[in-house]
């Protein structure tokens, strides 16, 4: 710590150079972290709030429903506290092009979605409105909703009964999700099971969910109860299929492309680039020293203090830009969200995003200061000064 | 004050370069080329141009490390960038591929895609013997009323993973309907029994699609008897007779689209106006090429978004790792270039040969970058998640017009990376420089 002054007084010897490595370090780690926000849009797997429950859809495709009866014979199963089920009602508000994710959900399912926080008065209402829906904070600003306001909502799937499409829904309650809850939770629309199948064209389908939702009454039951739900409908025409949520979760996302591999490789290109940068850098600004470490050697510093002095530079220098770096791509990723009206919906930068930042800049710093380092430690003090 | 306004002067010419610069045709940047040739073939500036540039391209091995840092960068910038536009550009070709103006696809109304729709017998029916519709040798209208419905089938390599793929029940007219389709291994799937053909992108993604083996779709057993190639999006799907897909997943006899071959591309007009007045239809009309080509621009977007934003933010590192390099490199050679200034050279000959220096390294650097992404991206194949809800198999396609905009941008990055250098070169105190150890 105490050679922090003459390792600052190194850095900034150049300082139109440094500045411009800075600015190269600051790109990077910018990209590093908008990147890696975009993957964790992409990945709600770290969320914490679904471990205790499971999804059991339809084992051949996601669009054969199940029957409504299995509902109770699934509640038999022990382990299981209890049991919900939604079904896909794909919506769009006035124009094509605005999805809303909207699901009609069983009596149940706030109970099971315990993030999903509804004031208690907001609850009551809903319950008592057959036509009521609830929305997530972020859907209802995307559209300017309020409670109280009546909404017609499309379905690009089920018409009503009477051959219309448009399907009118009461707002009587908007939620902000807890924290931890799975990405994307703040833009559903949630509404009766019992509406939707009075009011629906295809009625006479019989009693279907898409998927059912159940609550474990401890998480290590996952493996057991999974199993015996999907020996309930086995070998029937209605064989399912049981995951943890998490797992439903990252098979779909994986769906889209696999973006973790995507964003790795640009990752992967972008610090290529940048060690060769730094490490270039650093190995100029060594051999433009060698006299000055000579000096250093002459005056009494050892090899190895000398070795350190130079690493520490290179660290100094990546977590300098790196930290500016991250620090601006947490000031703008919100922005960006907030820029494409809720279509992106890019998580900020977490804790986890910075601690691999860190240790990336720590690690980069190294390995580009190592070079130069050594050549450093190595340096034979006669030959220096004499400059050969 | 001088300072600030020969920096402001600075930055407008950055601007401009920039602004002419992604608005110039390849026809422009050749002729400033040629231009550039003669200039230095024929004049004396352009002579003494050559010569202060072959000195510094001839002592580049002397900073083989810090050049390479303008290579690299560089590189990085177009590759990805290119990478990322061919990913969209594969896409949306493969979706518009799959569609053309001689045949129309009706939906029910409101539906968007085939999944959403349904259309009863009566109502295909309706449209299949619509005017405008072409009539096969036997009087058959040249139709296919189809079933689009989605399997859990496991994706190769991953086998856990399972994905959504389409399956298609087709008409028996589908062949004339869709020429481009051609059964490649194996035979066509016969009417009436449980059998598929695969396409040859599925079988490519998907675990077990071989000719010979069986899958299990909504609880009974399907043979593989063919596969089939198209090279658009239809080759992600799976197909078998609409009748059986139909009963196998209970669907009566319903159908979610039909699919017309048109007269003549003109003749779509009529027939969709006939239908729209309809009193017994709902239905929405459209031209596959509409259709499918609609369903691209989504993704298309977002791809050239992300790709245009990482390339950005990668070539504002770039252009500062070659400015470095570039500083660096005049600094080296700074009693030579005053040298030169001495006895008489000009300072153009020494901003020329330092910005064609960079550029010539920023142009190696784009060559490098995009020829990687070309040997390894193109035809590369990948799959998304598409309208149908299903996987949608495509192929990257590095063109040749991506591969120029590689180009455009290595040069552009170049250029940036020069100028300054190459300014301060020029004007570098001929007395202070000559003195300099």
């Amino acid at each position: 710590m105490k050679y922090l002054h003459l390792i600052w007084a190194a850095l900034f010897r150049r300082k139109s150079r440094t500045f411009l490595t800075l600015v190269s370090i600051l790109a990077a780690f910018l990209l590093f972290g908008m990147l890696d926000a975009t993957r964790a849009a992409f990945s709600s797997g770290d969320s914490v709030a679904g471990v205790d429950r499971l999804v059991t859809t339809s084992r051949y495709s996601i669009i054969q429903s199940l029957p409504a009866s299995l509902t109770t014979r699934m509640e038999a199963i022990p382990g299981v506290a209890s049991v919900g089920h939604a079904n896909w009602f794909g919506g769009v508000y006035q124009d094509p092009k605005n999805f809303v994710l909207s699901f009609a959900v069983s009596d149940n399912y706030l109970d099971l979605y315990k993030e999903i926080e509804l004031p208690a008065d907001q609850r009551k209402v809903f319950e008592n409105t057959r036509t009521g829906a609830i929305v997530g904070a972020a859907l209802a600003k995307r559209y300017g909703w309020k409670v109280g306001d009546k909404i017609p909502l499309q379905s690009t799937i089920f018409p009503q009964r009477n051959g219309d499409k448009t399907w009118p829904f009461d707002i009587v309650g908007i939620y902000t999700p807890a924290k931890g809850a799975a990405n994307g939770t703040d833009q559903q629309f949630l509404f009766h099971y019992k509406y939707f199948q009075d009011a629906n064209a295809y009625r006479s389908l019989g009693s279907t969910v898409g998927w059912y939702v159940v609550k474990l009454t401890s998480p290590d039951q996952a493996d057991r109860v999974a199993k015996a739900i999907d020996a309930l409908s086995a070998n029937s025409d209605h064989e399912t299929k049981t995951q943890t949520e998490q797992a439903f979760n990252a098979s779909f996302a994986k769906q889209l492309g696999d973006i973790g591999l995507i964003v790795s490789a640009i990752i992967g290109a972008v610090f290529f680039t940048l060690i060769l940068l730094t490490g270039n850098t650093m190995a100029q600004a060594v051999r433009e020293r060698t006299s000055e470490l000579a000096v250093l050697k002459t005056i009494g510093f050892s090899s190895g203090s000398v070795l350190g002095m130079v690493l520490a530079e290179g660290v100094l220098l990546l977590v300098l830009g790196g930290v500016i770096g991250l620090g601006l791509a947490a000031v703008l990723v919100p922005i960006v969200a907030k820029g494409s009206g809720g279509m992106l919906n890019l998580p900020p930068i977490g804790t986890q995003t910075w601690v691999l930042g860190i240790v990336l800049m720590v690690v980069i710093g190294a390995v580009v200061g190592a070079l130069p380092a050594i050549r450093a430690m190595r340096l034979n003090i006669v030959d220096a000064l004499a400059g050969r | 004050m001088k300072r600030f306004g020969f920096g402001l002067l600075m930055l407008l010419v950055v601007a401009v370069f920039l602004g002419v610069w992604i608005a110039m045709p390849w026809q422009g940047v050749v002729l400033i080329a040629v231009l550039l040739v003669l200039w230095m073939g024929l004049t004396r500036r352009g002579r003494q141009t050559w010569q202060v540039t072959s000195v510094g391209l001839a002592t580049i091995t002397q900073r083989l490390g810090s050049s390479s840092v303008v290579v690299v960068g560089i590189a990085g910038v177009v590759g990805v960038l290119v990478a990322m536009l061919a990913m969209g550009e594969g896409f949306s070709e493969t979706l518009r591929a799959t569609g053309n103006d001689r045949t129309a696809i009706v939906l029910r109304g409101g539906s968007q895609a085939e999944l959403n729709s349904v259309l009863d017998r009566d109502s295909a029916n309706v449209v299949m013997q619509a005017p405008g519709v072409k009539k096969s040798a036997q009087g058959r209208p040249i139709a296919s009323s189809e079933l689009v419905v989605v399997a859990n089938l496991p994706r190769k390599g991953d086998p856990s993973a399972d994905a959504n793929v389409p399956i298609r029940g087709v008409g028996d007219d589908v062949w004339p309907l869709r020429e481009q389709v051609k059964i490649v291994e194996g035979r066509k799937f016969q009417p009436g029994m449980r059998e598929l053909i695969v396409g040859k992108g599925a079988k490519a993604q998907f675990e077990g699609l071989d000719v010979g083996r069986s899958i299990r779709l909504a609880g009974q057993t399907w043979a593989i008897v063919g596969t089939f190639e198209s090279h658009d999006a239809l080759e992600s799907e799976l197909w078998g007779d609409t009748q059986s897909v139909a009963s196998a997943y209970r669907r009566g006899s319903s159908a979610q689209s039909v699919t017309v071959l048109l007269d003549s591309p003109s003749a779509f007009d009529a027939f969709k106006a006939n239908l729209m007045a309809d009193p017994r239809l709902k239905v929405d009309v459209s031209t596959t090429q509409d259709y499918f080509s609609k369903q691209s621009e989504g993704l298309t977007k977002v791809l050239r978004a992300v790709g245009i934003v990482v390339g950005i933010i990668m070539a504002i590192g770039a252009v500062f790792g070659a400015l470095n390099t570039m500083f660096a490199a005049i600094q080296a050679r700074a009693r030579e270039i005053a040298t030169l200034r001495a006895i008489g050279f000009r300072g153009v000959p020494v901003v020329v040969s330092v910005m064609l220096e960079t550029m010539l390294l920023a142009l190696l650097g784009g060559v490098i970058g995009a020829g990687i992404v070309w040997i390894i991206f193109n035809g590369y194949s990948a799959s998304t998640l598409g309208a149908n809800f299903s996987q949608v198999v495509f192929r990257f396609h590095v063109s040749a017009a991506l591969l120029w905009t590689g180009m455009k941008w290595a040069l552009a990055i170049g250029f940036i990376g020069g100028l300054f250098p190459a300014v301060r070169a020029a004007r570098l105190p001929v007395t202070t420089a000559l003195r300099e150890l």
